[in-house]
């Protein structure tokens, strides 16, 4: 009797929470709410450090906090709180309430109590067995970072692992009622080289979403090699000289030119504020007929794939821009509510402690039809972008990006590689440039920080090439 | 649970489970937020956050470490029983010990703790402030980015020795990031951030004024063209370059090998003579201080360049012992624990004769960039090499007018940065990261459109 009435005073993961969450949603609606959002999370992470032939750090961490987010018309209050009691959710939806100045009136919303679980987590619960153990991972990471040693130019060797696992429950007051277990696993390798006064470095970063035995899988020997020469190709590399040059953009995390130059400003979340050009140029041209961009979270591991968003609603595949034309905007609730644009299961946060906002999910710039051959061959003085680094869009639309292993194009050829090249534009005007796409997609995962938290993504294209771009260089 | 309590269940735990040696960290906060949107409210946040970091040392003296949000107590007895299973792995090459300073007592000067406005105030001030921004000219259509909040925290450090550490405070911050258009020239954008102990501490109206200006300046823009200028760097500006590149002095980086120094730096000349910077965490214009670092150790000024010689390192505890010197005050607390600057003071020193002080950015006539401040420092910059290619907004100054510059960056090398400084201003400014003043550097590189 006693365990019982605790377990109703309290959200217990693995159990049944329905009553409690409706009874708190009631109270929310009963105060005046239009609406009510419970998001409630337990995580279990863990992150290790290899250096040299050493694991220099093991850092598990654990938690759990609840979101509770109120509209009234188009404006909302998010309160976050660890205290997942009864007392402690229905003070923070009191909070919530009170924020809004919500005042009681006749005219209440109904809520209709909550719908059938959609339990996207049963088949999950086993994943926290099925990952690789400390010591499973310190193994791999350290023959990793072994594999790096391949001269004396390098000095310094690193290997991370990190791993998220996240369990969820949804719900709200329009009878939403989910819970979910989110896996994300990501690996990178790093290097410094030195000869002299030459120095280099070279990393990568690979992850996946919803599959335990990714890391096992990982092919860590080739990935060193591709960090490895990375790092020698660079290390002798001179600066770029600055300019306006067309580049032709690798595939895989090249596509971050797109994520930074377009996808954030077809965020919901950018027309709300009234920071992107795109705003009222649906179906209309905004970019060059060859690109057509997707972005969607069901492809099976990439790293921005999920079951369910952070409002409880299926990721649907967007198709952003078809053939130049901009079809759809990447929306969430908010972005519903304030702008209009449909929801697109695109509502994500870092964590409890963020109110969700439209996000990227895996967002990438469809194959074309040529190769990669085509695209540098048509370039008689220009810069290849073999890896990128990150970058940013500022709230007018200018973007900047890094190239962190790049090579110059003499009459049609890569020549030598070249190091401090900065891309920098204007999105609007970048997006017309994109005039040929080659016939090699990939994808690469990484980490978006924006307004509600960093997030995982996935980021990709084939290779591309682009007319004319500002590179900053000396 | 306050903080005495996390101490005594913590130390209870950690008996019933035979562990001798830990510490621990903790961070207890609330925070309020508004923000705006043309005079209606748009999102009101408030969190009740806690963090509870606890490290403990098993029988062969290896750490290990857990993090949680859960401070209940079965929360942390399963982050003792994480710690003590991590410490399997502790790392045997690079011992942590508490810090030797974790129990000198340390004179708390008043912590100018606020009490709260609430969330209604702030919406008023923050729906007033915006207006005021959007009347202030024609051409301000927004203020896309704008928040007022305020934050109540206390960070507790206390060890297994008997180190006890508590600090609370209050702070506040108003952000104001206006958009201006004006008929067929591209939207221009800038901003201000002001913070204070607590929202009465900040000066609203000078906020506003700065975002206004700051936007409106960058109305009459054009592109540059590419080549190598003399460079005016604001306060901010400079002071983000320096904390970009803060692996220099940086210890830890030192060994890890992605620091531009050695062990054997100290002492090494970085730039000309009359620079000067100092690392002062308790500064009385730092809103942010803290008397303790995440070891307990107690927080201090330290100079890092003196007379452009680069004097000391900054220090966690194993840092420091292997070094053979003191922690300085700038750890956190980690499985391996990091070190960071907290606030840097840039000034010029008595060997200063060589300067040009006929440089000075409200007079100069000739022609110079001024940057006032630099974007995406997380990918334009590399510490381990000293290159960094940033984006800018700034101002090309020519014959005594200066125009926007659109869509530039700024290129070059740390190390050359420093030796080229030509003159260092001698009046300083406070920002929220540090204290410096004007800094001119002689020929960087400038890419633009132009």
């Amino acid at each position: 009797m006693l365990s019982s009435q605790i377990k109703s005073n309290e959200i217990v993961f693995g159990s049944c929470n329905k009553d409690l969450l409706e009874e708190i949603i009631f109270y929310g609606i009963g105060l005046g709410a239009d609406f009510v959002e419970i998001f409630i999370e337990n995580t279990d992470n863990s992150s290790v450090l290899a250096e040299e032939d050493f694991i220099t750090s093991v850092s598990p961490s654990f938690g759990k906090g609840a979101g509770i987010r109120i509209f009234k018309e188009k404006k909302d209050g998010f309160v976050s709180t660890n205290d997942l009691t009864k007392h402690g959710l229905m003070r923070s939806v009191t909070q919530a309430i009170e924020m809004l100045d919500i005042v009681h009136n006749k005219k209440r919303e109904v809520f209709n109590g909550l719908n059938k679980l959609r339990d996207y987590s049963s088949y999950k619960k086993k994943w926290i067995n099925e990952v690789p153990s400390i010591h499973e991972i310190s193994e791999k990471l350290l023959v990793s970072t072994k594999s790096l040693k391949k001269n004396n130019k390098v000095i310094t060797r690193k290997g991370s692992y990190s791993r998220n696992l996240q369990e969820v429950i949804i719900a709200s007051s329009d009878g939403t009622y989910v819970s979910d277990i989110r896996l994300h696993q990501t690996v990178g390798l790093n290097v410094i080289a030195t000869d002299a006064q030459y120095r280099s470095s070279g990393s990568r970063r690979f992850g996946s979403s919803g599959m335990p035995n990714e890391f096992r899988l990982w092919d860590h020997e080739k990935a060193a090699n591709e960090v490895f020469e990375s790092s020698m190709n660079m290390l002798y590399a001179d600066y770029v000289d600055a300019g306006q040059m067309p580049v032709v953009l690798a595939n895989k995390f090249g596509g971050v030119i797109f994520h930074e130059a377009c996808g954030h400003l077809l965020e919901t979340t950018q027309i709300e504020r009234g920071t992107t050009p795109f705003d009222n140029k649906l179906n209309e041209k905004i970019a060059h007929e060859s690109v057509t961009a997707i972005d969607e979270g069901i492809s099976e591991g990439s790293f921005g794939s999920l079951s369910v968003d952070d409002e409880g609603m299926e990721p649907e595949k967007s198709v952003l821009i078809k053939d130049g034309i901009l079809k759809k905007f990447i929306s969430d609730r908010a972005g519903e509510l304030r702008t209009g644009h449909k929801r697109t299961g695109s509502g994500r946060r870092q964590n409890y402690s963020f109110a969700a906002a439209s996000r990227m999910r895996n967002t990438y710039i469809a194959k074309g039809e040529h190769s990669k051959e085509d695209l540098i061959n048509s370039i008689s003085d220009g810069l290849y972008c073999k890896s990128m680094g990150g970058g940013s869009v500022g709230a007018t639309g200018q973007f900047n990006f890094a190239v962190e292993e790049g090579y110059l194009i003499k009459n049609g050829k890569l020549t030598n590689p070249v190091k401090g090249a900065t891309l920098i534009g204007e999105a609007k005007e970048v997006m017309t440039k994109i005039s040929m796409c080659g016939n090699d997609l990939e994808l690469a995962p990484g980490f978006c920080g924006s307004i509600s938290g960093s997030v995982n993504v996935t980021v990709g294209q084939p290779h591309i090439k682009v007319d004319s771009i500002t590179v900053g260089g000396r | 649970m306050n903080s005495k309590e996390i101490t005594t269940q913590i130390s209870e735990a950690a008996d019933s489970l035979n562990l001798k040696k830990w510490d621990y960290g903790a961070s207890l906060s609330n925070d309020y937020s508004v923000q705006v949107d043309k005079g209606e409210a748009k999102q009101l946040k408030a969190s009740q956050k806690q963090i509870l970091t606890i490290r403990v040392w098993n029988e062969s003296n290896l750490v290990g470490i857990t993090t949680t949000s859960d401070i209940s107590e079965s929360g942390i007895k399963k982050a003792l029983n994480q710690a003590n299973i991590a410490s399997d792995f502790g790392n045997k090459n690079e011992r942590t010990e508490f810090s030797p300073l974790a129990k000198v007592p340390i004179e708390v000067k008043d912590s100018k703790k606020r009490n709260p406005v609430g969330i209604k105030k702030l919406l008023t001030l923050l729906r007033e402030a915006e207006v005021r921004l959007l009347e202030s000219h024609e051409s301000i259509k927004s203020v896309p980015y704008n928040g007022l909040s305020e934050s109540f925290y206390e960070r507790v450090y206390a060890n297994s020795d008997g180190a006890f550490r508590s600090h609370t405070k209050s702070q506040a911050a108003l952000y104001l990031y206006a958009r201006a258009e004006e008929k067929n020239k591209k939207p221009r954008s800038s901003g201000s951030v002001k913070l204070g102990y607590g929202v009465e501490d900040i000066d609203i109206e000078s906020c506003i004024k700065d975002a206004s200006n700051k936007t409106i300046s960058h109305l009459n823009y054009s592109s540059i063209k590419t080549d190598k200028y003399l460079i005016c760097f604001s306060p901010e500006s400079f002071l983000t370059i320096i904390n970009a590149f803060s692996s220099m002095f940086n210890a830890r980086s030192i060994l890890d090998g992605v620091s531009l120094s050695n062990k054997n730096s100290i002492g090494e000349k970085l730039s000309t003579e009359a620079l000067n910077i100092y690392d002062d965490g308790l500064h009385v214009k730092n809103i942010s201080s803290s008397p303790f670092d995440g070891e307990g150790t107690p927080t201090k000024r330290l100079c890092l360049i003196n007379k452009g010689r680069l004097r000391n390192f900054i220090h966690s505890e194993s840092t420091a012992r292997i070094f053979k010197t003191t922690p300085t005050g700038h750890a956190g607390l980690g499985s391996k624990v990091s070190v960071s600057p907290d606030w840097i003071v840039v000034e010029k020193s008595e060997k200063n004769s060589d300067l040009k002080t006929l440089l000075d950015h409200s007079t100069y006539k000739g022609e110079f960039v001024y940057i006032e401040e630099l974007n995406a420092i997380h990918a334009g910059v590399r510490a381990s090499q000293g290159s960094f290619s940033l984006p800018f907004d700034g101002w090309l100054y020519k014959n005594g007018e200066k125009i926007s510059i659109e869509s530039a960056t700024v290129a070059g090398d740390i190390k050359y940065l420093l030796k080229n400084i030509v003159n260092i201003e001698s009046r300083q400014e406070v920002t929220t990261s540090g204290i410096s003043p004007h800094i001119w550097v002689n020929e960087l590189s400038i890419t633009g459109d132009g």
